[in-house]
């Protein structure tokens, strides 16, 4: 049929995700989970090349265009979708679901556009769709983090469409094709893919917005915004040198902070900016086998990332806490979302047999290929931070470390059955690579299963688990956050507004207090002069004029005599 | 309020010998947090990361930049950079940790 293919998948969830609120709760559930199946059928019935074309303006858009890199992650948008909608249909309100879902279908919309106004028009959506997710969190908390999500979006899609359209105007074309970052429109558009991304300095709404909303919707946060721009910059920037630094320090910043940090999903928030940091250094590399592991570690990241949050979000949903000194031995009473977070972290970390162990390793082997030491010896490094930050400690904190009293029961079989599908796609992925390696963009010849590389892995992880335990004392949980960039416009930045405004208000009434007097003594001095008293106005004595007639005739008189 | 729960004085109770059991109780530690059981976890650890650098005699490491291929390269080297790495987090976090009411939640 060639019909359906032509229309662009993510619609479908987006004008779903529209009607979700106005269903009752059965036609409701049965739509959340029948949209993204349907969705995932229909990009798979997309041709390669271009299928759909209308003009707008002066330029001919391409809304909808296949090729294997747009598949893959509208595939893996798509299953998370489902995913997240199965985890979120017990406990999430309507309207927050309608949001995941305009969500998730405006980033199946950008992946599956040819054109560079479409990417734009649904990257502006999907700001809409999840501010309004983290606003759904209900706490004032959550409004005040929603607000600067916003501000900080908003400034990004204006970044982005300033970058456009000095794009646009200079080749006249919208196709959205490779770049290369050589000009000031290129440099915006790069900017503002970045923005998205989580890179420095704008990379602190991660962890201020997602963790402010609910539980199920942060699973769904923590997909689409951040592997949309990992998938803009793979189709847009490929090979550009700068994002290898830019993904070095994502990776660093996010291991650092992550090790500091209390709040579990405030954690994995930081991992997430540290795993893309990755994917952009990937990216960056600009080889097939750096681009088609970036590519890999997009699709089994928001797996394992999902799977964590779900584990975090289950127990945020069973306890009401989400401070790590809150919680420990919870391995007790939930023993399904110990092991499902135990998973995904092994996953997050690249341990044999897990998801992990067969993408991001193409991004290490590419920089190695490369010859590139220190960023091989930099990501190796990295590799280890990884678990340490999130293979080990969030489940350690949450599950195990010290007995906290509490004994929250698994969570509801809705939940549950989400965590075990994306588990087992963890596991089946890591022992089974073929059918993603099949949808990647380029041929893969990677081995991932070779002797060396397994023992050269698990020594690094189980030596940097050693360390772990070795070195726990130092890594007591306080209760404190940790100043980031958003430190320069959350308290600086407000200091200085509040100055600001107290000078000009201090200005304005010193002006207008001035401005009254020295017309108070303007009109006094007119007064003085011209008044009825006033030299200028008052009533002269008829004498006093003929004497000064007088005078003045007198005068007159005297100088005819000069000629 | 007397207890109804209790049975009648005259059975026989048998005397049930304190053992130790498998069953975590309010009153007694899980058996995953016991001190004997940590140290059997640890020792156990202990012999799957000597294997692991002893299973480098076994494969052959394909080493780009000559280092990499040494023994246990990957266990000083994973070792040492989460040593480095905690290090750096601790010193940067005299500098940057505040309350978590900083910005007033």
């Amino acid at each position: 049929m060639t019909s359906i293919s032509a229309l662009p998948p993510g619609l479908i969830l987006v004008i779903g995700g529209m009607i979700l609120p106005l269903v009752n709760a059965s036609v409701r559930h049965f739509l959340l989970l029948l949209l993204p199946l349907i969705v995932l059928w229909m990009i798979w019935q997309v041709p390669d090349g271009v299928v759909l074309q209308t003009s707008f303006l002066d330029y001919q858009l391409t809304p909808l265009k296949g090729d294997s890199l747009s598949r893959l992650f509208a595939t893996i948008f798509a299953i998370m979708a489902f995913a997240g909608g199965l985890f979120a249909v017990r406990i999430a309100k309507p309207s927050e679901l309608m949001a995941a879902y305009l969500y998730a279908g405006s980033a199946v919309g950008v992946a599956m556009a040819g054109d560079l106004i479409t990417v734009f028009v649904f990257w502006e959506i999907m700001a809409v769709g999840s501010t309004m997710v983290v606003w759904s969190g209900g706490t004032p908390a959550a409004r005040a983090a929603g607000m600067r999500y916003v501000m900080i979006h908003l400034l990004g899609g204006v970044v982005l469409m300033i970058g456009l359209a000095g794009h646009i105007s200079e080749t006249g074309s919208v196709a959205f094709v490779a770049m290369e970052p050589d000009a000031w429109p290129r440099w915006l558009i790069l900017a503002g893919f970045l923005i998205n991304a989580g890179a420095p300095p704008l990379s602190a709404w991660i962890p201020d917005a997602y963790v402010e909303s609910s539980p199920s919707g942060m699973v769904f946060l923590s997909a689409f915004t951040t592997k949309t721009a990992v998938y803009v910059l793979l189709r847009g920037f490929p090979g550009a040198e700068i994002l290898i630094f830019i993904g070095l320090y994502m990776i660093f910043y996010g291991i650092v902070y992550a090790l500091l940090e209390n709040d579990m999903r405030r954690i994995l928030a930081y991992s997430i900016v540290n795993q893309v940091g990755f994917m952009v250094t990937g990216i960056g590399i600009g080889t097939m086998m750096s681009l088609n592991g970036a590519a890999a570690h997009a699709f089994t990241h928001i797996i394992y990332k999902a799977l964590l949050l779900m584990s975090a979000g289950s127990v945020l949903h069973m306890t009401g806490k989400r401070k790590c000194t809150d919680l420990g031995g919870l391995f007790r009473t939930m023993p399904l979302t110990m092991v499902c977070g135990t998973i995904g972290a092994l996953a997050i970390s690249s341990f044999p047999l897990t998801s992990g162990f067969i993408s991001k390793s193409m991004i290490n082997q590419s920089a190695a290929d490369e010859g590139f030491l220190i960023v091989w010896f930099l990501l190796a490094a990295a590799s280890a931070g990884v678990f340490l930050h999130a293979g080990i400690k969030f489940p350690w904190f949450v599950f195990f470390q010290k007995d906290s009293g509490l004994r929250p029961p698994d969570p509801p079989w809705t939940m549950r059955t989400a965590m075990i599908l994306l588990a087992a796609l963890c596991i089946g992925l890591g022992v089974w690579p073929d059918p993603l390696y099949a949808i990647l963009p380029n041929p893969v010849d990677y081995v991932p299963y070779t002797g060396p590389h397994v023992v050269a892995q698990l020594q690094l992880l189980l030596f940097s688990g050693l360390a772990f335990f070795v070195l726990l004392p130092a890594m007591k949980r306080t209760l404190t956050i940790s100043l980031d960039w958003d430190w320069f416009y959350r308290s600086l930045g407000q200091t200085v507004v509040r100055r600001v405004v107290t000078w000009v208000e201090h200005s304005a009434t010193l002006l207008k207090e001035d401005t009254k007097a020295q017309l108070k003594e303007f009109v006094d001095a007119v007064i003085r002069h011209h008044g009825p008293q006033g030299a200028m106005a008052r009533t002269w004595p008829t004498g006093a004029t003929v004497l000064w007639a007088a005078i003045l005739l007198g005068a007159f008189l005297i100088a005819s005599f000069y000629p | 309020m007397t207890d109804s729960r209790q049975p009648p004085p005259s059975a026989a109770k048998p005397a049930t010998p304190k053992t130790e059991t498998n069953w975590p109780s309010e009153t007694q530690p899980h058996w995953l947090v016991r001190p004997t059981t940590i140290r059997g976890l640890w020792l156990i650890f202990i012999i799957i990361l000597a294997g692991t650098v002893a299973a480098q005699f076994y494969v052959h490491v394909h080493s780009e930049f000559g280092i990499e291929g040494t023994l246990g390269f990957n266990a000083w080297y994973g070792f040492g950079a989460c040593v480095a790495l905690i290090v750096v987090a601790k010193i940067l976090g005299v500098l940057i940790k505040r309350t978590d009411t900083y910005y007033g939640n």
